[in-house]
């Protein structure tokens, strides 16, 4: 099963790769992985989707926990939650209909374009990661010529938070 | 109070009372070595090898109750070390290992003796930290014996750079007496609850056992321990880590359990119907086939590490706390509590255990004209009277010197039990006698492992360490030959060694005495002899039996009721 962990760390040089270590070493999958400062320049926020079964994901959260680094995390999947993933995606266009379409496009999915040149546009868009592959499926025969995601980001519902 | 970096290291290591430090130098904490030199209080201990350095701490960890510290220099200095460090690391044993490193200016660069030592010893280690300011120097060295010390124990390293210990950048210094670390808070205290269940479901139990491991050794809960068993008068199994944990000597004490451990015990394992494991790890050499690891049991687990508790094995009730602490409170509950276990089937159990117990699965051939390795343990149990401290390498002879020394005490067995390194026990030894100069420390060796650390008897002349070591020389591998035999249709693949040297030679050279055995009429004597002479190293170098195995064996991928036994136990 699918499991989005969100996790506080020091921000500290080799914290990410005490992180990505642990998951090499004894061998969990990381589908993606997203990190930054957070507003309190000292921690990091970690979301990181990861799949197994109860027991892996257990001991995933556990071994998660003893590293040093790591201050607090969340399995955000044991509640209501919401994910985001940023996309940027740079298309062809043409004096042939295209850029009309990209643009109706990126309307209706509620993205923007972010850059016009002469026959290229680049549509940033956020949403769940269904909704950013549905994009590229409604794109149909539009040439992309790039395609830039980042890794989900997550965060629960209502008052519950991950802090300290 | 302004010091330097190199100053400060030192200054701090006095205040924490650090007696030993087990290193060599090198390039990059050539000015650490200039503070050692000009002081005495803190007694640096030459190794021959960085290896042995980090096995010799971790021999003084395990028998001082203090965290060992190694000091190498950068590059092939940590590199050396890290096998010594992994092998703390899978024992958990506390170690602050300092390292050398290159001047924080050219780090990256591929400068002369430049590793990543962060990288390369960070999945080998409970923490590491890269000092990159002399300001932070102290603070990191405390953390560093905090971290090192507490919670589970392990290795802790830190990498300070040629540029921090800079005898020209003075700085003011104070002794950090406390530090936080704000994510790191192990659990000591176990849930009142939880115990209070564990208690309930020992005190239902038809056929109850122990299984206690290293962690009762770590948290010095041997007598909790002892006192729990004989009050609900359970059977005790132990690993190989947990040896002395409980006397071995005592009735209830089944022996080893596992790979090589007795029939009862693994019979009582897999016929158990509540297991209490406590400070063990369910580790594939103790499990056997997890599918059927004890099919019938209810299992307690009390462990500190909250991911040891069922990583392999699902249990019922999981306790997370020090061991000695959740005993404690389990003993209070059952002191103050009427009610025990059912005597009639405890008795029920006990016959049964004791009918496993007859077939005598430890038995070997006592008529023997050759050497059998078995007896020459058990002659050094009579003779050191279960006293002595005992090292050893890894394979069969580290098998025998389990199943054969009766250890009655905590922290008197040491062995790499979790990563099996060879050419641990002689530098393992040398910490042990440091820690203990007044007993007897013997290492017990084959002649595969002994030469993987040989260079470690230069050291053991510079310091007179007088040493026991018990070579059980069969002129194999004799581990991978028993596998070789059993498994790969007795096809010996280099599992020999040939050209071997002349022990008793080798030892002379060094400065030590040599005596080698090859009647079995003469083990005894040979034994008494060289305990008798307390201030020299004695190289005993037995010719034992080349076709010896130990027995029970349960070969990889089995299940503990599926025992290969020895021919000369008695088949029920």
């Amino acid at each position: 099963m699918r499991h989005i962990i969100s996790i506080l760390i020091e921000n500290e040089a080799g914290a990410l790769s005490r992180v990505a270590g642990l998951f090499s070493a004894r061998g969990y999958n990381i589908e993606s992985l997203s990190v930054a400062p957070t507003e309190d320049p000292s921690l990091s926020r970690m979301t990181l989707v990861t799949r197994g079964s109860e027991e892996i994901v257990e001991q995933i959260t556990k071994q998660l926990n003893k590293l040093v680094d790591v201050v607090k995390l969340q399995d955000l999947t044991e509640g209501a939650h919401i994910e985001r993933e940023m996309m940027l995606i740079k298309v062809r266009v043409d004096a042939n209909g295209s850029r009309e379409e990209v643009k109706r496009l990126s309307d209706i999915f509620r993205g923007n374009v972010i850059d016009v040149g002469p026959t290229s546009y680049v549509v940033e868009l956020t949403g769940d990661g269904g909704k950013l592959d549905a994009f590229i499926e409604a794109l149909g025969d539009i040439p992309i010529l790039e395609t830039v995601r980042c890794g989900s980001m997550g965060i629960s519902r209502g008052e519950k938070s991950l802090r300290l | 109070m302004e010091l330097s970096g190199a100053e400060i290291l030192v200054q701090f290591l006095k205040d924490e009372g650090v007696e030993y430090v087990f290193g060599y130098p090198g390039g990059s904490v050539l000015h650490i070595y200039d503070e050692l030199y000009k002081q005495d209080e803190i007694k640096h201990i030459l190794v021959r090898h960085e290896q042995a350095a980090a096995h010799a701490a971790d021999g003084y960890a395990r028998t001082s109750g203090k965290p060992g510290v190694v000091l190498v220099t950068s590059g092939p200095g940590v590199t050396n070390a890290v096998t010594g460090i992994a092998t703390a690391y899978m024992d958990s044993i506390p170690l602050v290992v300092i390292t050398g490193q290159v001047p924080t200016a050219v780090i990256g660069s591929d400068a002369f003796q430049e590793v990543d030592t962060v990288g390369i010893t960070r999945p080998c280690s409970k923490h590491n930290f890269l000092v990159k300011d002399v300001r932070d120097l102290a603070v990191t060295l405390k953390k560093a014996f905090h971290l090192a010390t507490t919670g589970r124990p392990g290795p802790v390293v830190v990498d300070v750079p040629k540029d921090v210990t800079d005898p020209n950048v003075k700085i003011p210094y104070s002794y950090p007496e406390t530090i936080s670390i704000r994510s790191y808070n192990p659990k000591v205290k176990g849930n009142a609850r939880q115990i209070r269940r564990a208690v309930q479901l020992m005190l239902s139990a038809k056929r109850p056992i122990v299984y206690s491991g290293g962690g009762v050794i770590l948290s010095g809960a041997s007598e909790s321990l002892t006192e729990l068993a004989r009050m609900l008068e359970i059977p005790v199994t132990s690993t190989l880590m947990g040896l002395g944990g409980y006397p071995a000597t005592d009735r209830q004490f089944l022996g080893m359990l596992g790979m090589h451990g007795t029939y009862e015990a693994n019979m009582a394992m897999h016929e158990c119907d509540v297991l209490i494991a406590i400070g063990a790890r369910f580790d594939d050499r103790v499990t056997g086939k997890i599918e059927q690891f004890c099919p019938e049991a209810r299992i307690i687990h009390i462990d500190i590490d909250p991911a040891s508790i069922s990583k392999t094995v699902k249990v019922d009730v999981p306790i997370v706390g020090d061991v000695d602490t959740v005993l404690t409170d389990m003993l209070q509950l059952l002191r103050s509590s009427e009610s025990r276990l059912d005597p009639e089937e405890l008795k029920r159990w006990w016959e049964l255990i004791d009918r496993w117990r007859a077939t005598n699965c430890l038995a070997y051939d006592r008529e023997s004209e050759l050497i059998k390795p078995q007896m020459v343990i058990e002659k050094l149990w009579e003779l050191t009277a279960g006293e002595a401290f005992v090292t050893t390498d890894v394979g069969q002879h580290q098998m025998w010197a389990a199943q054969f020394y009766k250890f009655d005490k905590p922290n008197r067995f040491v062995t790499s039990g979790g990563l099996g390194t060879m050419g641990f026990g002689l530098p393992a030894a040398m910490g042990v006698k440091f820690a203990n100069p007044d007993a007897d420390v013997a290492c017990v060796t084959g002649e595969g492992s002994i030469q993987m650390c040989i260079q470690e008897l230069s050291t053991c002349f510079q310091y007179m360490l007088p040493l026991k070591i018990v070579n059980l020389n069969n002129r194999y591998l004799g581990m991978v030959r028993q596998w070789q035999e059993f498994f790969y249709g007795s096809r010996y693949s280099h599992s020999y060694m040939e050209a071997l040297p002349d022990f008793v030679k080798l030892a002379e050279s060094y400065g030590h005495v040599g005596m080698r055995i090859e009647k079995p009429g003469d083990i005894e004597g040979a034994l008494r002899e060289a305990l008798a002479l307390k201030d020299r190293l004695v190289f005993l170098d037995f010719i034992t039996d080349q076709t010896e195995n130990v027995y029970p064996m349960i070969a990889a991928g089995k299940a503990h009721h599926e025992m290969q036994m020895s021919p000369k136990s008695v088949l029920i």
